[in-house]
Order: structure tokens, then sequence, then C-alpha cells
């Protein structure tokens, strides 16, 4: 598994605890909505960068209000047909303006990057030999857009009025 | 007839070339059958029992000669000779290798033709009219909004990943041949009190195991709102409908499940936010593709009135033609032409590549090159000179599309049924085919009239069965075909949902069974009145007497 962020591969510095009882004192996390929920007192205390994965039946209207403690917003892609998330990103940065990074984890298929670029995700965890190589494919598969969407690519509508 | 520009004709391009890149990896072995399916999927190639099968979207149903010659290429070249058109204004090809499929998609883009979003759970094509444009009903041309929907569904990347398949109709005619009330949206143009043309528009429609009329959410929706109100609704059903049961996830449910009110207030809330934002339809958007669909140039002609009738009287045949075959056109001196895809030797929707270039032809030489398909698998010629009629009839004979049974007993929409799919309990087509023999006799077929009878070989209603005059669903009943009827079904602007007449009837019985309902209805009709009419006002009690006995 790497972790693709715009464009190019980083190592994660982020350990999921989303599951575990206890959370850990220092380094950077990744939290679930509960534990978000449960302990964001002492979250918001610790030093080190926080982000929450939200589940494919968590809507973002959840955190709408508390997006500046998050540097990570992580949405579950728990199979790849499951395409709640792609509304859930357009919801996080055109209704709740989220500007951090937005990633897209657990059934994350290549063919898919376009459109979760599209949407707004910035950073993917795929499984790739090439991940570069794949996300410039990705990118470069389709140049014609008719929707407006949460990237800043011009739809073909404002190309054909616009000059 | 809508053109791409350099925009659109580099997207399908690009799509083919990104698809042929996929088969390649699918080929060398890089990419299981199981990865490989989501990406064949979003290009309308399935896999059945024996083949690929690969459906083409044909865009509100217009063809043009071109396009139908290359089908026919298509069909030559990679398939077995035919195609088959479905009752969603597609065309499939059963016997496609994927090795081909690349090159026949791109042969098809050649032509401004793909298959993108012919399956999958995703928006699929928007469907229509087959008389837009040219009916004497109509209020607006309905295919400058479906080709304005189709731009913005295809590729939606939000929308591609649906909990089940969206399927969106547009009609622009008070009398709905687009059958808007059963889809997951309908759209029907009308005017409001301003004079000014809208939406009325319709949710939760559908057919399949659980069957719904579709609900109003909205009577009246300005054009320059379509796309961001169209947003709104699919953004809450992508939001909130049912992921965890397929036949549970189509929009009708959710809409069921929490009301119409409750889905209203949830779109509107969802619609108030997006409003007026990048999705408002500018006017010189809806001008620019208006354009496309200006009338072609008519000839001033009157009506043949005179010599038409002569010809009637001379030949019979022929005149059974035109009584059945023929639509009023809203311009004098010319007529919308049916051609009928229900001749008997031939399984409803199919067609052959020497008729399909056979029908270019007569595109061309009659009806301004060209052709639409409608959702009952007939196609039409829409604007054929009156003077013409007799020398395009003689034509359509010898290629065995002149068969005079346009919206009567023999105009039967069958699923493929046990002949070819999987799921089926029974089979349709043979028994669409029987019912044919059966109703030979044209003086017997006109007295009946109007009459839709449609079969489903399973409960999942491809034939569309609930909403057939007379609607037929074959069943599973101890390993033998039984066919359950059900009355009074109708996808008209009074759509409504047949009801079962009671238990099932053996295969050997089952034309017998149509028989004794259509002599219960002329028993029991009064004068013109067409069967459904007379159903919905004597109900089902002659019927089932007929078919059960007196108990
Ligand atoms: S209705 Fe049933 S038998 Fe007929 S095509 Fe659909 S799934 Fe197959």
């Amino acid at each position: 598994m790497v972790l693709l962020k715009n464009g190019t591969v980083e190592t994660d510095l982020y350990t999921d605890v989303s599951s575990a009882d206890k959370l850990p004192e220092k380094g950077a996390i990744l939290v679930s909505l509960t534990q978000w929920q449960d302990q964001g007192d002492a979250l918001t205390k610790r030093l080190d960068a926080l982000g929450i994965v939200l589940q494919s039946d968590e809507k973002p209207e959840h955190i709408a209000n508390d997006l500046a403690h998050f540097d990570v917003i992580a949405l579950e892609f728990p199979t790849f047909n499951d395409g709640r998330a792609y509304s859930y990103a357009r919801l996080l940065r055109e209704r709740y303006n989220y500007q951090g990074e937005l990633r897209a984890v657990g059934d994350v298929l290549l063919e898919q990057l376009h459109f979760m670029h599209r949407v707004g995700f910035n950073s993917f965890n795929i499984q790739s030999k090439n991940a570069i190589k794949d996300w410039e494919v990705a990118a470069a598969d389709i140049s014609i857009w008719y929707q407006p969407s949460s990237d800043n690519r011009t739809p073909v509508i404002k190309l054909r009025h616009d000059n | 007839m809508y053109r791409y520009d350099e925009f659109d004709a580099r997207l399908v391009t690009e799509r083919v070339e990104q698809f042929r890149r996929q088969a390649q990896r699918r080929l060398s072995g890089e990419l299981t059958e199981d990865q490989f399916k989501p990406l064949r999927l979003m290009n309308g190639l399935y896999l059945q029992l024996h083949a690929y099968m690969m459906r083409i979207n044909i865009p509100y149903g217009a063809l043009s000669s071109k396009q139908m010659r290359q089908l026919a290429h298509i069909a030559r070249t990679y398939d077995k000779g035919y195609g088959h058109f479905t009752t969603r204004q597609n065309i499939q090809y059963n016997w496609i290798q994927l090795k081909n499929v690349p090159d026949a998609l791109a042969d098809l883009a050649a032509v401004e033709m793909h298959g993108i979003q012919s399956s999958g759970n995703c928006i699929r094509n928007t469907t229509s009219d087959q008389y837009a444009g040219v009916a004497r009903d109509e209020l607006e041309d309905p295919r400058v909004y479906c080709e304005i929907i189709r731009q913005w569904s295809t590729l939606h990347p939000e929308f591609s990943f649906l909990p089940r398949k969206f399927k969106i109709a547009v009609t622009g005619s008070p009398n709905d041949r687009a059958a808007v009330k059963l889809h997951d949206i309908g759209l029907r143009m009308h005017q409001n009190e301003q004079g000014k043309t809208g939406f009325e528009v319709i949710v939760g429609g559908g057919q399949g195991r659980t069957p719904f009329v579709g609900k109003t959410i909205r009577d009246w929706l300005a054009p320059e709102h379509l796309l961001s109100y169209l947003e709104a609704i699919l953004r809450v059903y992508n939001l909130d409908g049912r992921r965890d049961n397929k036949y549970k996830a189509r929009i009708k449910i959710l809409v069921h499940q929490i009301g119409t009110d409750e889905f209203r207030r949830l779109v509107d809330t969802e619609w108030q936010q997006i409003k007026d934002g990048a999705l408002n339809l500018p006017q010189s958007e809806i001008d620019r593709i208006n354009a496309y669909f200006t009338p072609p140039a008519y000839a001033q002609i009157d009506d043949e009135t005179e010599s038409l009738n002569e010809q009637r009287t001379q030949n019979p045949a022929f005149d059974a033609w035109v009584q059945a075959n023929l639509a009023e056109h809203k311009v004098s001196g010319y007529s919308i032409v049916n051609i009928s895809l229900k001749s008997p030797k031939l399984p409803p929707g199919d067609v052959t590549a020497v008729q399909m270039d056979a029908l270019a032809d007569l595109a061309d030489e009659y009806s301004f090159s060209e052709l639409r398909v409608n959702h009952r698998q007939n196609l039409v010629l829409a604007d054929v000179p009156q003077k013409d009629l007799l020398s395009l009839w003689t034509k359509l004979i010898e290629l065995d599309l002149a068969t005079p049974n346009i919206g009567l007993i023999s105009d039967i929409i069958a699923c493929p049924g046990l002949d070819y799919c999987a799921l089926a309990n029974a089979r349709s087509i043979p028994l669409a085919q029987e019912i044919h023999q059966r109703f030979q006799d044209i003086d017997k077929v006109h007295d009946i009239g109007e009459l839709t009878i449609n079969i489903s070989g399973c409960m999942n209603a491809c034939g569309h069965h609930h909403v057939g005059h007379i609607g037929i669903l074959g069943v599973d009943k101890r390993g033998k075909e039984f066919y359950q009827f059900t009355l009074g079904g109708s996808s008209d602007q009074n759509a409504s949902l047949g009801d079962r007449t009671g238990k099932g009837f053996p295969a050997d019985e089952a034309v017998n069974a149509v028989e004794k309902i259509l002599n219960t209805y002329i028993m029991v009709r009064n004068d013109g009145e067409r069967f459904l009419e007379t159903y919905r006002r004597v109900g089902m009690k002659p019927f089932k007497e007929a078919l059960y006995g007196s108990a």
C-alpha cells in the first residue's frame, strides 16, 4: 500500500488508531468518528497532527463544525462500488469549505482516481507498483469534463461559451 | 439531430483508447475478470453465458442513416449479422469477442456513438418520445433537454457508483409516449400559469420486482434550474439510497420508505444550497443545443388525402398498414411511419445487418436521413412525404418490415426469456410468436384494436408486464413453466400497474387465456371503447369469470 498525494508518493506519517482501544500520547494519528465524539477534548489538546476516518455510513455533517481540528480527513470505500464518499467529498469541499488533505482509503481502484480527484480527493491509499505512473495515466485518460465539480478543471460549457 | 462538437468527439475517442488499454490488460492476464468487471460494465460490456454482450446507446432514440449503416457494419464484422433493439432505445450485440470490442467501439466513435454508462449503477441513456419534434400534440422538443442531460450525466464523477442503475425520461407532449411515470426520474414539459415552459418532476417510478408509478415532487421547474435540481435528487439518492440489498436499492424504494413529502423536503433542502450556482443552464447553451434540432427543410405540400385514399381502396394490405403504422405529422403532407420489428419470423426487436443497411437507404430516400428507435422495440421514419408512402411500403414489404401491427395485439414487448436469459422462469419469445399466430385475422385484430401485451420471463420485469394492458409473467411451478396474467396496466400519462387475475396457466393454456380475456372484452365493451377503458370501467370480475369459471 502506498500513499499517493498530489501526484507524488509520500510516506504516510499517520498511524491509523481508529480501531485501537487506547490513543497514543504522541505522533500523528487517524481516529474514528466515535473516538472524536467521545474524546474530542483530549484529542484537541495533543500537539501532533490529527486526522479522522469516516466510514461510508458516516456523513460529514457530523464533523462540519470541527473541520479546523483536522489535518486529514480520510473517507473509507468499503467496496469500490459504494459511492457515497464521492458525495461526502464534494460536500466537504464545496459546502463546508474544507481545505486540508482529503484522503481516499479502502477499496480504491486505479481507474477511480480520476473521478475521486474530480470530487476533491487529493490523496489516495492505493495498491500499486508504480503509483506515480498510474496516477499520470489516470489523470490524463480523459481531458473533457461536462460537469462543474470540486476540482478546478474547466467544464465544457464554459469552454464553449466564454470566448 | 445533435452533432458532436470537438469536445464531445474528443471525450468519446479518449474513452475508447482508455478501454483499449484496459481490455489489453485483461487479455494479457494483468487484470482478473473480477477487476475487469467494473471497467467493462462502465462501457456497456456484459459477460453472458457464452459470450460478451455489448450494449450501445442510441441517445433518446435518434439515429442517422450513417449511424445505422455503422450498426450494420458492427453486426456483420464483429457479431453474427444482427443486432437487437431494446426497450431502452439501445442496441445490443450478443456475440461479440473481447478482443474485437475496442475496434468496434472505435468504429462507433467515428459516427458519434458509444456504450458509456449503458450498464452499471450510474445514470443510463436518457430516453424520450419517438415522435419528438414531429408530433402534433408536442409543446416543446424534449430532445434538447435529453441532450443537455446526456452531457451532464456523462462521466459524472459523483454519480458513477450509485446504489443502483438510474434512468431518466423526458416527454414534451401531454400524451406520454416515453413512459415518464415509470422511470427513476420522469420529466414532463408543460406550461405554467405565465405561459412559460418547464418541467413537472416525477420520481420513483419503476418496474422490476416492486413496481411503482412515480410521484410528482415538483409541479413546475424552470429549465435554467434543470441540472441543479437533478443534481440535488441524485445527491440525496446517492447518500440515502439503500445499499444493503440490490432489490431494494432503486430510488423508488427510498421514496416509498421515507415518503414523497420527506423525499421532496430533502431534495429541496439540498437544492437551495446549489441552486443558482455553476450548474445554472445559460440560455446560450439551451439555444446552442436547440439549433441542432431545427426542423428539416419540409416541402410546402398539402395532405394527400385523396390520392392516398385511392391507393388504400385499391390495396387492402397497404390500407391495413396505413391504418396501423402511421401517426399524424405536425406538418401537412407528411406522415410519421412506424416500422414494426414484430414480424412473426424474428424475435421482437431483432434486425439483421441487411435490414439495417436497407433501412438506412430508406431513411436517405424518404425521411431526411434519420431514424428513431422507440421503447416498444420498433423503429420510426419520422418525416415521410405522403406521396411516397406507397413506394416506401412496397420496399418495406420486401424487407419483411411492413408488419401492420403497431399498437395492436401482436405488437408485443417480450424480454429474451428462457431462450437467452439465465434468470428466466419461462420462455417469452415463443409465447409472443404463438399469440401472433393465433391472432392473424386482420379484421379481428383491428376489431380488438389498441392493445399492448407485455411478457416478462421472470419477476425482474424486463418485458414490462406490469404496464401491459395485458401483462404476462413467467413463473416456475415445480419445474414447469407457468404464466400469470395482469390486466389494466399502462405506461402513458395515466400510468397504472396491472392487477393479477388469479392463479397462473401452464404454457399450453396461455394463449387460450389471452383469447378468453379478449372475447370477454368484445362481449362487454361499449361502442368504440378500447380494452384498457373497458377494463377500467368494468373491473376484474367478468374477466375472472371467463378465465376461472364463476365460483
Ligand atoms: S425479465 Fe427475467 S427472464 Fe426476462 S430478461 Fe429480465 S431477467 Fe431475464
